[in-house]
């Protein structure tokens, strides 16, 4: 496993638990009332694992096990996946600004950019590498 | 693959059909019982946790880089328990949310404590199991 994958899945790892550790303390919120104020951490929860967890695991084990080039750099391009790493975790944190503490909202119309852009540059990097074992 | 896998994703394809079956029942158009509309919630989270997160700790714990020959995917006992926390927990929020909604004098809402505290855990360990696992390919040094 390349080390970017190795950065990128550790990360999501990190937002499992931060996802999973709101959804417990809202879903128990539910049961024996805590904190009014916990309610305001349900976008984070939700941004956390569909984006933090999920896409980002994605993106993680894709740029490892996509097939790679025969010869020299094997996964070409490397920098734009970089690039989408930094943008998707900036983009997670622009979102959880606004839904959560408000910073307004046009923090969370350029976090939800940043995401796109996030894709895009992951998209760059992938496109040529979904291809068949004959490289057609 | 290995046992703990098979069990991961079976359960996973189960939670899915169990999901979406929900959601054919949800979007019913007669009045449905209070006990179900209040199910909402446990749509999304069987959906989300019961399929598509099962089914990636199960691919993980397969498809991983191994530790070692002799020890090639940790200790298997922790993920069991990751396992069996995370269906336990899940299956008490299907139970407790309808159930403290629409009847919250039965004291309920500690299922939903006791579910909460059971997936956390379950997440926890899965990642203490899966941590060592995110390196390069074992090469038998």
């Amino acid at each position: 496993m390349p080390h970017l994958s190795q950065w990128i899945i550790r990360t999501a790892f990190i937002y499992l638990l931060l996802g999973f550790t709101f959804g417990a303390l809202l879903l128990t919120h539910k049961g024996i009332p805590l904190h009014p104020a916990l309610w305001g951490w349900l976008p984070a929860h939700i941004e956390f694992l569909l984006i933090g967890w999920i896409v980002q695991l994605t993106m993680g084990v894709a740029f490892w096990i996509l097939p790679r080039y025969w010869k020299h750099p094997r996964r070409p391009n490397e920098i734009y996946a970089q690039i989408a790493f930094v943008l998707l975790n900036l983009g997670i944190w622009l979102v959880v600004a606004e839904t959560t503490f408000r910073a307004g909202s046009w923090v969370l119309l350029a976090g939800r950019v940043v995401e796109v852009g996030a894709v895009v540059f992951f998209g760059l990097h992938a496109w040529k590498r979904i291809v068949s074992r004959e490289g057609a | 693959m290995p046992p703990l896998t098979r069990w991961y994703i079976k359960s996973a394809l189960a939670y899915l059909m169990a999901a979406l079956l929900l959601a054919v029942v949800l979007a019913l158009p007669s009045d449905l019982p209070t006990f179900i509309r209040f199910m909402n919630p446990a749509y999304f989270h069987l959906f989300l946790v019961g399929w598509v997160t099962q089914m990636i700790f199960g691919v993980i714990y397969w498809m991983f880089p191994i530790i070692t020959r002799a020890r090639p995917r940790g200790n298997e006992r922790v993920g069991w328990i990751s396992y069996i926390l995370l269906n336990v927990g899940l299956l008490l929020r299907l139970i407790g949310e309808p159930l403290v909604s629409t009847r919250p004098e039965t004291g309920a809402g500690w299922l939903l404590a006791i579910s909460a505290l059971l997936q956390w855990l379950a997440a926890v360990l899965f990642v203490i199991l899966a941590w060592p696992r995110v390196k390069e390919k074992y090469r038998g040094e």
